[in-house]
């Protein structure tokens, strides 16, 4: 972990007068979740690499509402939204990145309903407009030649047709990418989406992230590449449970590209 | 007397046709207790999709056997009905094969009607096998004990018999052979009559006519009962489809009024409703009139073929939750709510309602909101939005949700998040290793 980050807020670019190119919603996960944390700090790096000039909204980002709207509180949901929209608004914010596919397809699709107008992307989706650009180098480094899979989330891949994005950045790695039996429109949910990561499953004979880790692992992978913080979670569950923790990495993307690069 | 024939074709002919409609338009009234949407946008898109997905079948090979096994049967069911054309006019008017007079054409109609009458056997042989002796696992979940699973069984032996009827009768047609155009594959058929006598051949040939035009009136009448329907209903669901990606979920418009007037700084917090305001709309559905239009006509379009439920990561995990399940429910309760209608002459409350008395709400929070069960369906049947709908109702109408996501929702109101992290420590990772 060489050079410190620079992640600046909305209300200092405010201060300046000055608007950034792009806005990084991080989302709850990645501002809270240790795991998840990781994910926000290598996609700051890479933005920081690709001279971005980008900020956070700190403390004055707010749940997007996904879950509640996914748990039938569309009341919640609505107050969430419209809250959101009048901080994003404010600071007249028309791009944003997050690294959170259920943030993207809520902000996406969701806020436009309520007033809410943004050009929105996933990180993938970033990351490769900035390679496209070549703002943004991306090497093989030492994930070349390694047995990778990606497990597509739902709300980037079903939800929003997204499939291609991380599978070509993970391409610009070199790495050996080898799909799972039920991928991009068939892909396997994590188990995680419409609120599930914040309850107990219903009874059943077998937790969803396992059934979803042991396709994976049939994959015979060294790491199960995802671009989502809850399937991060799940799979690195599903990897435990499975006693494979020292063998086998989950990582995103993003960190993929980060750790390469050893930024 | 000559014309006690023609008579006896118009009454069935009128009878069946009557019936049919009487029904379909009970089908029309009962989608039409939902609530009524919009879906009047993007004509070009729509019709694209029927062009593509309904009438060019593009979600059905995904599936690669029992696609290609269905194109073949669906084929033959728009193709060999153009026969059915004649017979209506041979039955009404007293001719035989009245469009014969085609000649060479009419010999290579009835050839391809031929070919695709052995085919669609052969297919729906093969439909049976799968079901029965190979017994996937989608048709063998609980929901498809009893009548689905023979309403599948039966479907499949009217079209055994309507296909062999129709050979059998082209078979023992005497001009129709000695003619010896188009009889490509009745030709062999004919050799197993060779030694009966002329007069034998008569009779068997117009008792296979007639049972062969019964039997599609008949059928068309089963549709009514059956999963079958779809063969008329898929192409408006396709048209009503959603557009939108799969993962926007439509924002609750009744929601959205209150929402905005709460965070009005000026609104008068102690303002009455004005006089002869319409009651606030029921947040979500606790019963089939609370679902919309589309959503019902997509429970009389679902063939049952459980595509969405073995995608499905609930199911397949073992949890109780079932998209098909979930459709079927839907309509067998629109069709007690109709039922009900035809009895009393308005809906009269029966103490049952979708939720609970079909629905478990065990079902509905198993859903992981994946999306797996609508990009499933090869006729644009959304599942999910029911669920949605029933979750809200249970949420905002109820406050019933599961304990955690109370938590949850507590979390996210008072603190901004689903954890209990407080708002103040959102961007500390920034300066954390």
């Amino acid at each position: 972990m060489a050079t410190p980050i620079k992640v600046p807020t909305m209300a200092e670019f405010m201060a300046q007068g000055k608007s950034p190119e792009v806005l990084f919603w991080v989302g709850c996960a990645g501002s809270f979740d240790d795991r998840a944390k990781k994910i926000t700090k290598a996609c700051a790096k890479l933005l920081n690499q690709a001279e971005v000039e980008f900020a956070v909204l700190g403390t004055e980002e707010s749940c997007t509402g996904d879950p509640a709207k996914r748990a039938g509180n569309e009341f919640l949901f609505q107050m969430q939204a419209m809250m959101n929209i009048q901080v994003l608004d404010g600071y007249e914010i028309k791009k944003i990145v997050t690294t959170c596919p259920h943030c993207f397809n809520t902000i996406k699709n969701e806020y436009p309903g309520l007033g809410g107008n943004y050009e929105v992307m996933h990180h993938t989706q970033f990351l490769k407009s900035l390679l496209k650009e070549g703002r943004l180098k991306v090497e093989g480094g030492k994930f070349k030649g390694k047995r990778i899979t990606f497990h597509d989330p739902c709300y980037l891949g079903r939800a929003n047709n997204e499939y291609e994005a991380p599978r070509e950045l993970l391409q610009k790695l070199e790495v050996e990418l080898i799909e799972m039996k039920r991928c991009k429109t068939r892909g396997l949910c994590c188990g995680a989406g419409g609120a599930q990561m914040f309850k107990e499953p219903e009874k059943g004979d077998k937790d969803i992230n396992v059934e979803r880790t042991e396709e994976a692992l049939e994959t015979k992978p060294e790491i199960i590449a995802a671009g989502c913080p809850f399937c991060n979670t799940m799979m690195t569950d599903g990897v435990k449970s499975k006693e494979k923790e020292d063998s086998i990495a989950v990582m995103d993307v993003a960190e993929m590209i980060a750790n390469a690069q050893d930024l | 007397m000559q014309y006690i024939p023609n008579i006896l074709f118009l009454v069935a002919l009128v009878l069946g046709i009557g019936y049919f409609t009487r029904n379909i338009r009970k089908v029309i009234r009962n989608i039409k207790l939902g609530q009524e949407v919009d879906s009047s946008d993007n004509k070009g898109q729509r019709w694209n999709n029927v062009f593509r997905i309904a009438l060019g079948q593009s979600k059905m090979v995904v599936r690669p056997i029992a696609g290609i096994l269905h194109i073949v049967v669906y084929l033959g069911f728009i193709i060999i009905n153009i026969e059915v054309l004649e017979i209506i006019v041979d039955g009404l008017f007293g001719t035989h094969r009245a469009f014969s007079s085609l000649g060479s054409f009419y010999g290579f109609l009835i050839a391809s009607f031929e070919i695709l009458a052995v085919l669609v056997f052969v297919s729906v042989i093969l439909f049976w096998i799968r079901r029965n002796i190979q017994r996937l696992k989608r048709f063998l979940s609980p929901e498809m004990k009893g009548w689905p699973k023979n309403d599948g069984n039966i479907i499949l032996y009217f079209e055994m018999v309507l296909m062999t009827l129709f050979l059998i009768m082209n078979a023992t047609d005497v001009p129709f052979q000695q003619m010896n155009s188009g009889n490509i594959v009745s030709k062999y058929i004919a050799g197993w009559f060779a030694n009966t006598p002329e007069a034998t051949l008569h009779i068997i040939e117009r008792v296979a006519w007639w049972l062969h035009i019964l039997g599609i009136l008949i059928f068309l009448n089963y549709l009514y009962f059956s999963k079958h329907l779809h063969i008329i209903l898929a192409f408006p669901n396709v048209y009503h489809g959603k557009l939108t990606p799969k993962g926007e979920f439509k924002n609750l418009e009744s929601v959205t009024n209150e929402v905005k007037l709460m965070m009005d700084p000026n609104a008068d917090p102690f303002a009455a409703p004005a006089e002869g305001a319409e009651a606030p709309a029921k947040f979500g559905a606790s019963d089939v009139m609370d679902l919309s239009r589309i959503q019902l006509l997509n429970a009389y379009t679902c063939t049952e073929c459980g595509r969405c439920t073995s995608e499905c990561p609930a199911n397949q995990t073992g949890k109780k939750l079932s998209p098909r399940k979930i459709m079927m429910d839907t309509r067998d309760r629109l069709q007690e709510v109709g039922d009900n209608i035809d009895k009393n002459g308005s809906f009269q409350p029966d103490g049952k309602q979708l939720l609970d008395d079909y629905i478990t709400r065990e079902e509905l929070w198993a859903c992981t909101t994946c999306n797996a069960c609508v990009q499933a369906c090869p006729v644009s049947i959304d599942p999910l939005s029911i669920i949605m709908d029933m979750r809200q109702y249970l949420v905002m109408e109820q406050s019933a949700a599961p304990s955690e996501l109370n938590v949850t929702m507590t979390n996210i109101e008072n603190n901004a998040a689903p954890w209990p992290f407080n708002q103040m420590d959102r961007a500390n990772w920034i300066n954390e290793d």
